[in-house]
């Protein structure tokens, strides 16, 4: 018997995964939820047929979209998470010994409940006392604070499905009125390789540039999303990700990691030419 | 075997007829797509398959003896009717075929002057002539109101002669009149009473909405299915109670309705009708939790005002239609319309309309929960992006018209055109009005004054869409000799 996990990556390509067993089906208010296990990548999960993480490469993930916004901010203490029900992005932050809150925003209380179950390799750390979980859709989280928070980390899904509104204008002001005069703002920026995916990712980089006077982008090698080639946005009122970036702090607190390095973090900002021009492009118009 | 509301009898005809797969050497001559593959890919065959013509199988809307017939009485039961008219002509024609019905060159028909502009193109079709209730005005809203039955009444007691009192029910805002008082008024009098339901489907499956105009006990209405009904845009069902005679209708709505009415409409009508009858009451629960939810959001953010119940007052606002959201706008410094604009070019958030001091959102079943969010978010965006002192708005909204001739002794006028400037003093042979909501500023028959003059000007400078003259920039109108 064969079973394999299939994601069509584009109408022409698909990328399948060769699976042991299934562990967990279940539908939610918002969508489908299933863990599987397989050969190659352990554990993984997918939300309506779309991988989220597997145990083998979410490292790299988790790792690029925490650590880059909390190794330039030099006192981040409030931090706020949208989405990663998952749990491997508070993983990561709760390793810092300055966070002194963590605000969680999940839509779907089911992606929690099963991640605990399943994955706890990510989800270990969601009883961390400076963890506060909101179960709310993370656009009306947002338009309520203000001038709150020192980093926002949007871990969000795709732009459609339950994800879309975090890929909004509106959402992203509110994010920057969210922010305090210092604030970072990192959220998943989709990826540039297949035609729709980079449409996507110019769409949000437009509407993030109009929202923040600081706005680059960098990337990460994420081998089971679409093409492996992967972004993520920084945004911010005050700090450059490179310049305001000093990596003798960060290589002072000890933390060790497997992708992320400060080295690697000035790296990943310089961008293959063809993702500069589609970035080019949206910043130019109005 | 007796249908009930679980049968679409249109619907059904019409499944029925594709698998008989019949050979077309008749009109539509696309043939089920075939002749237009571009048109079939953009639509779908299953759409093309349904764009049929009137044929024995599927009955003919001018004269309905079979399933259309079926789908009649149907609807008819469905909304508390005697009989009802499936309308392919959207609501205007609904309203015109109503009015053509109760009026006749030079009777007298009792309006508020806020109605649709279909309304009044039905007097220059006739030549009936409006006598206008003039509405109420909420000064702070700047919005016209209901009428209120002392208002209806007095005009009854000075107009005995009038045939017909037309009441919006509700207008675009979600305000109702006293329909029940009016009709009672009327009837007294001898007068038919007509509704413009055109944004109160609703009132007939869901609960605690204002009375609809078949239990007020009116005596004819049109309604928009595919407003609030979910039905395709277009189509529209005129309603009547037993005073009227409804074959009589029937050749009134034959005079102008097209002999090739399609059956995309008619089944979208036929189905939405069956699914209300069933599920309505969830449905239109489903929708004022929503509207009711981002009406309160809204009001939190501070500045908008999004009102509701609070507003009825016994007259001019008997009652509200708690399913619409409507919102003020000028308290954060901007011009309903400016929000219209903003949502729209900034947030990619398309709305109803807006007008000078106000913002509609039609809410409805289909709406996502995480739209309304959206929707919420970014007028709280705008807000904090664009929000001014607000001084200097403009706020007067109504401007009582002064009727000089009948609208279509006017439409028919020999006239000449005058630079807007210059037209004051004059009297107007066309409409200029916004659209939507598409009520007239100006009708045919209408003084033009300089208040109008400046409102008019306003309103193209906030970027109002306004429509309806000959020179189709607004520069020039059109006034009698």
């Amino acid at each position: 018997m064969e079973l394999w996990f299939t994601e069509r990556h584009t109408p022409n390509v698909k990328f399948s995964i060769k699976v042991d067993r299934q562990l967990y089906s279940g539908n939610s208010e918002f969508q489908r939820i299933d863990v599987f296990d397989s050969k190659e990548f352990g554990r993984f999960l997918t939300l309506d047929g779309y991988m989220m993480l597997t145990e083998k490469d979410e490292f790299i993930y988790h790792e690029m979209i925490t650590h880059v916004p909390m190794a330039v901010h030099p006192n981040a203490e409030n931090i706020l998470v949208i989405g990663a029900g998952d749990g491997g992005v508070i993983r990561e932050l709760t390793r810092y010994p300055g966070v002194k809150s963590i605000d969680l925003v999940e839509i779907d209380e089911l992606v929690v409940e099963v991640c605990r179950k399943y994955l706890p390799s990510t989800a270990c750390r969601l009883d961390d006392k400076r963890v506060h979980i909101y179960y709310e859709d993370g656009v009306k989280f947002i338009r309520q604070c203000e001038n709150k928070y020192d980093v926002i980390i949007v871990d969000s899904t795709d732009p459609f499905g339950p994800g879309e509104g975090l890929f909004t204008k509106e959402f992203y002001g509110s994010c920057s009125n969210a922010l305090k005069e210092d604030g970072i703002m990192v959220n998943q920026h989709e990826s540039p390789f297949y035609a729709e995916d980079a449409a996507a990712m110019q769409r949000s980089h437009k509407r993030i540039v109009d929202s923040f006077p600081i706005s680059r982008v960098y990337q990460a090698h994420i081998p089971t999303y679409p093409s492996g080639h992967w972004l993520f946005g920084f945004a911010s009122k005050k700090y450059h990700p490179v310049r305001d970036l000093n990596g003798t702090i960060w290589n002072m607190l000890g933390l060790k990691t497997r992708y992320y390095n400060t080295k690697l973090h000035a790296g990943a900002f310089s961008l293959p030419n063809y993702v500069e021009e589609l970035l080019c492009e949206v910043e130019q118009k109005g | 075997m007796a249908l009930s509301q679980v049968n679409a009898p249109i619907y059904e005809a019409l499944r029925k007829f594709r698998r008989m797969r019949v050979v077309p050497f008749d009109v539509p001559g696309h043939k089920r797509g075939r002749g237009n593959m571009e048109l079939t890919e953009f639509l779908g065959e299953d759409c093309m398959n349904a764009d049929v013509n009137s044929m024995k199988p599927l009955d003919n809307l001018c004269h309905p003896v079979s399933v259309i017939k079926d789908a009649e009485t149907l609807a008819a039961e469905a909304f508390h009717a005697a009989n009802a008219f499936f309308m392919v002509g959207g609501t205007t024609s609904a309203v015109q075929s109503m009015i053509m019905y109760a009026c006749k060159s030079g009777d007298k028909i009792i309006m508020p002057r806020n109605v649709h502009r279909s309304a009044i193109n039905a007097l220059i079709l006739t030549g009936a002539v409006p006598i206008y209730v003039n509405p109420d005005v909420n000064s702070q809203l700047g919005i016209a109101l209901g009428m209120s039955a002392d208002q209806v009444e007095q005009a009854i007691y000075e107009n005995p002669d009038a045939k017909a009192v037309m009441v919006n029910n509700p207008t675009y805002y979600g305000i109702c009149s006293d329909l029940r008082k009016i009709t009672e008024a009327a009837h007294a009098h001898g007068m038919l009473v007509l509704a413009d339901e055109a944004h109160g489907t609703h009132f007939y499956f869901g609960e605690n909405f204002p009375i609809s105009a078949m239990d007020a006990g009116a005596d004819i209405s049109s309604v928009s299915m595919h407003k609030s009904g979910g039905s395709l845009t277009q189509s529209s069902f005129m309603i009547m109670g037993n005073g009227v005679n409804a074959d009589y209708m029937r050749q009134i709505i034959n005079l102008t309705q097209t002999t090739s009415a399609s059956y995309l409409l008619l089944s979208s009508l036929d189905i939405s009708r069956k699914r209300l009858a069933l599920m309505g009451r969830e449905i239109f629960a489903e929708t004022v939790q929503m509207a009711e939810y981002a009406r309160s959001e809204i009001n939190s953010i501070g500045g908008y005002y999004a009102y509701s119940k609070e507003l009825i007052n016994g007259g001019s606002i008997y009652d509200f239609d708690v399913s619409k959201l409507s919102v003020y706008t000028l308290p954060i410094g901007l011009a309903g319309i400016e929000v219209y604009d903003y949502l729209r070019d900034e947030y990619d958030i398309q709305i109803e309309f807006g007008d000078i001091g106000n913002i509609l959102a039609y809410i409805s079943v289909g709406d996502r929960k995480r739209d309304i969010e959206r929707l919420i978010s970014a007028l709280a965006e705008i807000k904090r992006r664009f929000g001014t002192s607000g001084t200097h708005m403009l706020t007067q909204e109504y401007i009582a018209p002064v009727v000089a001739e009948a609208p279509r002794t006017a439409f028919y006028a020999d006239k000449i055109s005058l630079p807007l400037k210059d037209a004051a003093g004059h009297v107007c042979t066309e409409f200029v009005m916004c659209y939507p909501p598409g009520i007239p500023i100006l009708a045919p028959g209408e003084l033009v004054t300089k208040e109008i003059i400046e409102y008019i000007n306003y309103a193209h400078e906030k970027g109002c869409q306004l429509t309806g003259t000959e020179d189709i920039n607004i520069k020039h109108l059109n006034v009698m000799l």
